[in-house]
């Protein structure tokens, strides 16, 4: 069931409804038959991966909740008669108990995880190496399930397990409510990665029907699906063109191509989660939110803050920072400030993180070289905007162009083009062909594309590129309104009728400029044969 | 109670407003696919017609109920739709069987080639017309193609919402009715297009009909059994698409074994007179208004002397209705003869 | 405390870390310089902070960080 099908929009209806007439204590139980069901719908195979996963996690994590109890328990008991080296070794052996739990859990899951996702790309590396020296042979690729959303689900339920690991989290004792924080399936095909602190705040409570709640989030939904059938899936039909005829279309075209597939997932990634955080909202639960107008960023560090966030904060804390603040890191910096002086030598440790950092990130998105290409190539862009930063505050003060708007403006773009360009690797996923096409946009001279009709060629009409141009522009001002505060809430300030008219007609655009469903085509009524 | 009024009214007009946007966003089949309209006209006929027919456009090209009116006094409808699938011919069986009892029904058999769903828009044009009922539910079930969903039958707005392109001021003059187009169920051209050198069908692999189409022409047969309905199946005299002599065959047998009567008019061109030079307005395919008078008269003819119908001439309020038919057909013959230059 | 508040300065000089009490929060701080931070540390408090101390309530402010190298002093 994809978010945009009339099951899901059933579904989910029925759902609400049930939600609010069973008692209030049946309500999380509710959602974890719910979720269940959605992933039984979509293949009945997946339920086995993610009870595993959840069940796994779930024994884990009560493990090192019992390990933690144990710990405090002899340490209380033994307060007095405990010296203090006495009570460090103690914590440290249980420490390392939890730790082996821990790791435990990790390389359980993450190797299902790793297996499923990365066997074929081994073959395929393997086999190209066999082709570079030469040899004939070749693996076979294996055909492998891979379940919904599992690099989601996966990293959620990971996530818990450091942080009972942590002590930051309580470890979950009842299995059920566990299974459904793995499972909630508004955010189980594109996250957000909750973490559990934030969503089990709200998951498990009791919600009563809270108008106005409910309404926020219909109306987040109905801003969601805008976004997601009315830009989006119009922008892809210009990008595919594009796309499938790399021979046919080349320089500017390429340019095109490339803004348009930046809209496009803009406009599909936060539809979409715009989707999962309003049915959420509908439920009474709190979701965390993955975006912060990521178009705005001033550079493209920014960018990573504001793009996908729940993301980026799981790499940052359970990637970047234990690596970067592990001891053997911290040996290797004093090492490396030894030899290459104190400047980069300080830098090393960041820098090796972040390279391991980005190209996780990069095999995270998929497993094929053009996403290890788009990550590492963020990577080269922040190292260098980290290393030119002492240029241009120096810069910065000589032009005094700080805090000019005409300069923010100027930053906002320079990220958003970057943002792009880097982007083109997942649109072409072929890296070659993507560095080719790349530089036709400076060697094909033909911009003249963008205004004599060609544009006309990619499957859109006029009409439709008129569309688009005001979607954008809505868009942009709803991002502008956001930055001070929530858009529904100003629009609650505003007069009824208008509000209606304001959403009845976001409806309405919806129904009648969504690019969905069997277009209708007048030409295939003409009476030919019959 | 203030926020319930609040939030009736706001249901109230934006429930109308969607109706109101799905009724301009249907299409009207004002303008060239005039056939899309056929099956709802049929609502505002009187239904106390002794004769119905039922398929495709072999029937609804090929008869002229005026023809069999005025020269037999024959009160008779034909139920027909572009590329009626046999299970769509079943359904409206069905529904038409809800407002009245006929005592012939003529099925067209050609549609027994097809066992599957073939064109969604011909779907549309058969089923969108009929009045809710279990009869359409069913019809819509066993039509849709693979990448067609019952809602959008619920709700046409969200099939054809990307019309917004297309829409022309017909979409709004017609927004809550649509003129006529047929002349009880008869689409009229009186414009000529001599067939020559019609093809032989191609070989084919198999020539049995489908299970499907048994399954339902069985049923076609035993709903007009069980209402005492004389089912009279016929092939129509088009020449293509090419009816082959397996298929016919098949169609002998099924009658002899059913009881019931066949009659392939491909045969019976030269008795009936149709000359493929002057009598189809698209090279064979269909009759032209001089052909389906001649095959008219002589299907009436058979019906007067074979079944249990009569000359209703004599019913006044009847015949006053058929006068006002007449008319608008009489009518149509002159705007066609002035559209395709004709001059007699 | 002076020690950390140079540390600090080093590393933003505009910043007046004796009143900043939303280093994380408002996005003053990143995540590199959290990392320089605890490198820092490590070198002149020799005190390891590990990863699960990096919350964004331990490096709001400069007194949440001598706080958390207290308590990490004491724990060890």
């Amino acid at each position: 069931m994809l978010f945009a099908s009339y099951e899901f929009i059933g579904f989910v209806l029925v759902l609400f409804a049930l939600y609010y007439l069973v008692p209030k204590r049946c309500q999380w139980p509710l959602l974890l038959i719910a979720s269940y069901v959605f992933y039984f719908l979509a293949n009945p195979w997946y339920l086995v991966f993610i009870t595993v996963t959840s069940l796994t996690v779930y024994g884990c994590g009560l493990w090192m909740g019992k390990i933690a109890a144990t710990q405090k328990e002899y340490l209380s008991k033994n307060k007095e008669n405990l010296s203090k080296e006495d009570k460090k070794t103690y914590k440290n052996q249980m420490k390392q108990k939890k730790w082996r739990v821990l790791l435990l859990g990790l390389l359980f899951n993450l190797g299902i995880l790793a297996v499923i996702k990365y066997t074929n790309f081994t073959i395929y590396n393997i086999n190209s190496l066999l082709h570079i020296f030469g040899s004939k042979a070749r693996i076979g690729f294996i055909d492998i399930l891979m379940p919904m959303g599992i690099s989601f689900y996966t990293f959620q339920a990971l996530s818990y397990l450091i942080d009972t690991y942590r002590g930051t989290v309580e470890p979950e004792k009842n299995v059920f409510k566990f299974a459904l924080f793995v499972s909630f399936f508004p955010q189980l095909v594109q996250g957000p990665i909750s973490r559990f602190g934030d969503l089990s705040k709200t998951l498990y409570s009791k919600h009563k029907f809270d108008g106005k709640n409910v309404a926020f989030g219909f109306q987040r939904i109905l801003y969601g699906y805008f976004k997601k059938l009315v830009v989006a899936d119009r922008m892809l039909i210009a990008v595919k063109a594009i796309i499938a005829a790399p021979e046919n279309y080349q320089g500017a075209y390429v340019f095109v191509g490339m803004i348009f597939y930046a809209l496009e997932l803009y406009a599909d990634f936060t539809g979409g989660i715009d989707i999962t955080i309003g049915i959420a909202q509908v439920l009474g639960i709190e979701v965390t939110e993955n975006f912060r107008r990521p178009f705005f960023s001033k550079n493209i560090k920014e960018y990573w803050n504001r793009w996908h966030i729940t993301m980026g904060t799981w790499f940052t804390e359970y990637i970047f920072y234990p690596i970067s603040v592990c001891k053997p890191m911290l040996k290797f910096s004093k090492f490396s400030r030894k030899h290459f002086g104190d400047v980069i030598g300080k830098r090393m440790p960041v820098y090796l993180a972040s390279f391991v950092v980005w190209f996780a990130t990069g095999i995270w998105h998929g497993a094929s070289w053009n996403f290890i290409v788009w990550g590492l190539g963020n990577f080269v862009v922040i190292m260098i905007s980290q290393e030119l930063e002492p240029l241009y505050r120096k810069f910065h003060n000589r032009f005094h162009v700080d805090g000019h708007t005409s300069y923010k403006a100027f930053c906002v773009i320079r990220t958003f083009l970057l943002m792009s360009a880097l982007r083109t690797f997942d649109c072409y996923r072929d890296v070659p062909l993507t560095f080719r096409m790349f530089g036709t946009i400076f060697t094909n001279w033909n911009w003249h594309i963008l205004w004599d009709g060609s544009l006309l060629s990619l499957g859109l009409s006029l009409y439709d590129y008129i569309i688009l141009a005001v979607c954008v522009v809505i868009l942009t001002s709803v991002s502008l309104a956001g930055r001070t505060g929530s858009v529904r809430e100003k629009l609650l300030k505003k007069p009824y009728p208008v509000r209606f008219v304001i959403f009845y007609g976001l409806l309405v655009c919806i129904i009648i400029f969504g690019a969905y469903g069997i277009g209708f085509d007048a030409s295939q009524f003409i009476y030919n044969q019959f | 109670m203030k926020n319930f009024l609040k939030i009736t009214i706001s249901l109230l007009i934006g429930i109308a407003g969607l109706f109101l946007i799905q009724r301009i966003f249907l299409p009207k089949y004002t303008k060239d696919v005039v056939e899309g309209s056929f099956i709802e006209e049929y609502y505002d006929d009187k239904p106390d017609h002794d004769v119905v027919f039922i398929g495709d456009c072999e029937v609804y090209e090929n008869f002229s109920p005026v023809e069999l009116w005025q020269k037999y006094g024959i009160n008779s409808y034909i139920r027909g739709s572009a590329q009626q699938l046999i299970w769509q011919s079943y359904y409206l069986l069905e529904d038409t069987l809800k407002y009245e009892k006929p005592k012939v029904v003529v099925f067209n058999v050609l549609s027994m080639k097809y066992n599957e769903p073939q064109n969604e828009a011909y779907n549309r044009m058969s089923i969108e017309g009929m009045r809710w009922s279990m009869s359409k539910v069913n019809n819509i079930n066993a039509s849709m193609m693979e990448d067609e969903h019952f809602v959008e039958y619920v709700f046409p707005l969200l099939r054809y919402h990307s019309r917004w392109n297309d829409l022309t001021s017909d979409d709004f003059t017609y927004i809550f009715d649509t003129p006529h187009e047929s002349f009880k169920g008869y689409y009229m051209r009186i414009d000529e297009k001599a067939a020559s050198n019609v093809p032989e069908g191609p070989a084919l692999t198999d020539y049995n009909f489908g299970e499907n189409s048994y399954y339902y022409l069985d049923k076609i047969t035993k709903l007009c059994k069980d209402n005492d309905i004389e089912l009279i199946l016929i092939k129509a005299p088009s020449l293509y698409p090419y009816w082959y002599d397996q298929w016919d065959k098949q169609m002998v047998d099924y009658a002899k074994e059913h009881d019931l009567t066949y009659i392939n008019f491909l045969e019976l061109t030269d008795e009936i007179g149709i000359d493929f030079e002057h009598d189809t307005y698209d090279g064979g395919l269909h009759l032209n208004l001089s052909g389906a008078i001649k095959l008219s008269d002589y299907f009436g003819q058979y019906i007067i002397d074979n079944t249990a119908v009569t000359d209703r001439r004599g019913e006044a309020e009847l015949s006053a209705k058929w006068d006002k038919v007449i008319a608008e057909y009489n009518q149509e013959i002159e705007n066609q003869k002035k559209e395709y230059n004709i001059t007699d | 405390m002076e020690e950390l508040l140079s540390i600090l300065e080093e590393l933003h000089p505009e910043v007046d870390f004796e009143t900043e009490t939303g280093l994380v929060t408002n996005g003053i701080i990143d995540s590199f310089d959290i990392v320089t931070i605890i490198s820092e540390i490590g070198d002149r408090f020799d005190v390891v902070v590990s990863a699960e101390y990096i919350t964004p309530e331990n490096f709001d402010s400069a007194e949440t960080i001598y706080d958390m190298i207290q308590r990490i002093e004491e724990e060890e």
